[in-house]
């Protein structure tokens, strides 16, 4: 944690993060009510009206409000789309490297296959056939996030399945698939963990596009849709895209800088032992 | 030679596997998809129930899934990928008629991203640790924090809406008559946005690896000998240390360019630039799910493709590649 401490990116980072998600909780206290709700007149610039600190959009929905409730979908969406990824992508890579032969072969083809289909497209079209919602959202964009997990995960635990504790619980007559989840699985998570924080950030940027073109859940506030909705009145209120497009930004830049202070914190521990 | 085409006869028969998972894939989110292309087909001329099952009958669709799947797969090997709804047309014609425009897009940003990412992470990744190395780390770090459509629209405000530098969108002037290098030139002028919206992400991405291929190459051993044989700094850092952190970056090149295809789906519907990627768009918002397994299918044959370019030019520029196959 101290070292943690000494890489400042890492901290700002964190701080960024530790921001937004107490953004996501006091959402509903700071601005309770429906977000979508009408507040004031439509088009008011921002730092006009302190009741109304960033202003109003088309509609004359409050702005800061908007962006608050959005960085619950933004964060909500990263982390369990992430989330999902990593765990099917884990499993999916042990099963292959411990079972090799013609699974192995035929897991990774399908890898491959998921790999080759650009991912937005994948996603788009999930979405498009079974409809829009948050859940939808978070199973289109892990659809295609699991694959870099599942290679990660098979390169280590071909190495992994080698040692002896593998071989000890073959001797004493474990189920091969109980080998392979319970004993190699746990051992080959650290480095596939290590991807979480890539994962997570183009997790948060494709439900972004998504909303933008309009495909996010329409019952909910979310920055790419809100950066749609200004595109409209683009020449005469910019800054109604570029507010939610700012708070993208720094929320993407928050992930990667603590993840690789994170990442690099435990590789100097690994170093130093 | 003989070793490049081991290869790529080996990379070829893995792909054939590669695509049939994915027209597999494309079938079922077709199934899954809500009404079949009869209903799509009747919402826009109408038609009775009799009318219904007569089509039903003689498009194959009251077959079993598995007859439908080798219906479907039949079709695709006379490379028929079936009628757009939306465009009342075949939806090959359609594909390929927004084809070349994709092409243009994203040779143009790969060019861009790939030359001057590499040539920025050379400059960097010449004196790690140094003031311009940190600057332009943290910069391009925060440059891939940038998601491309809200990028776009940013350029769209400055240089197209306040400066009227560049147009504000479409992929040339329409009805403008010029022809030959004008054209181009006109061309050109419209793709500068575009191209630098969709190139830039991949710009800090080249930058990224290059700088941190160099650190590494840095610390070898051969390094010190080039020093120590009295080579100049710029002939250290060009030929021994920026070529052998070269390779990765073509590996990425292959790789990225399946994401460069989903990227220009949101860049290309921004611009209105007509390519395969505003085509995805379109069918979405006019439903037209077979129309989008359609571009879905073209771009992963795309993909495959690219790579395996990627992999022949790995195979010309680095000599161990390969040479086990060629031996066995």
């Amino acid at each position: 944690m101290r070292r943690l401490a000494s890489a400042p990116e890492a901290l700002v980072g964190l701080g960024i993060l530790a921001a937004l998600t107490v953004m996501a909780l006091a959402a509903s206290m700071l601005f309770p009510g429906d977000p979508l709700a009408i507040k004031g007149a439509p088009l008011l610039p921002p730092f006009q009206d302190w009741s109304l600190p960033l202003g109003t959009d088309r509609l004359g929905r409050d702005v800061l409000a908007e962006l608050f409730h959005g960085a619950r979908a933004s964060l909500a969406v990263g982390l369990a789309a992430a989330a999902a990824a990593i765990a099917v992508g884990a499993v999916v890579g042990t099963l292959a490297g411990f079972a090799g032969g013609i699974v192995d072969e035929a897991l990774m083809r399908i890898t491959d296959a998921f790999q080759t289909v650009p991912s937005f497209l994948l996603a788009l079209a999930f979405v498009s056939v079974v409809g829009p919602s948050l859940t939808v959202v978070v199973i289109a964009i892990a659809l295609s996030a699991w694959t870099g997990p599942a290679r990660v995960a098979r390169a280590e635990v071909l190495s992994i399945r080698e040692r002896d504790f593998v071989a000890g619980a073959r001797v004493i007559g474990m189920h091969p698939l109980e080998i392979a989840l319970r004993e190699v699985l746990p051992n080959a998570l650290p480095p596939v963990l290590a991807l979480s924080s890539v994962i997570v950030a183009s997790a948060i940027l494709i439900e972004a596009a998504l909303s933008f073109l309009g495909l996010g859940d329409p019952n909910r506030v979310t920055w790419g849709g809100m950066i749609a909705e200004g595109r409209t009145v683009l020449r005469s209120a910019p800054f109604l895209s570029i507010v939610p497009g700012i708070a993208l930004v720094l929320t993407v830049l928050g992930v990667y800088l603590a993840g690789e202070g994170v990442v690099e914190g435990t590789a100097v521990r690994k170093g130093l032992s | 030679m003989s070793r490049a085409f081991l290869l790529l006869r080996r990379r070829l028969v893995g792909s054939v596997f590669v695509l049939l998972i994915v027209v597999v894939g494309t079938f079922l989110l077709l199934e899954a998809a809500p009404g079949d292309a009869v209903d799509a087909y009747l919402v826009s001329t109408g038609g009775d129930a009799g009318l219904v099952e007569a089509m039903r009958q003689s498009w194959g669709l009251d077959q079993s899934a598995a007859t439908r799947l080798a219906n479907y797969l039949w079709a695709l090997l006379h490379l028929d990928l079936g009628q757009s709804v939306a465009f009342s047309r075949p939806i090959r014609d359609v594909i390929l008629e927004r084809l070349p425009v994709t092409l243009i897009l994203m040779g143009a940003s790969t060019a861009l991203s790939f030359g001057l990412g590499s040539a920025l992470g050379i400059y960097a990744g010449a004196r790690p640790g140094s003031l311009r190395d940190r600057f332009l780390s943290t910069a391009s770090l925060a440059l891939y924090a940038v998601p491309g459509f809200w990028l776009a629209l940013v350029l769209v405000i400055v240089f197209a809406v306040d400066l009227r530098w560049f147009p504000i969108s479409g992929f040339e002037t329409i009805a403008s008559g010029k022809t030959g290098f004008a054209r181009a030139a006109d061309i050109a002028h419209h793709l500068v946005l575009p191209v630098t919206s969709l190139g830039v992400i991949y710009l800090a991405l080249y930058l990224r690896m290059m700088r941190a291929g160099m650190a590494e190459v840095w610390r070898l051993d051969f390094i010190r000998a080039a020093r120590a044989k009295g080579l100049s700094r710029r002939r250290i850092v060009l030929a021994h240390v920026a070529r052998n952190a070269l390779l990765p970056l073509v590996t990425m090149l292959g790789l990225q360019s399946a994401q460069m295809l989903g990227g220009s789906v949101v860049i290309e519907s921004i611009f209105s630039v007509p390519g395969l990627g505003r085509l995805a768009q379109e069918a979405v918002a006019l439903r037209d799910t077979p129309l989008l397994l359609g571009i879905i299918l073209v771009s992963a044959v795309l993909v495959i493709l690219i790579n395996l370019l990627v992999d022949i030019a790995y195979a010309f520029l680095d000599p161990r590649v390969g040479a086990s196959e060629a031996g066995a």
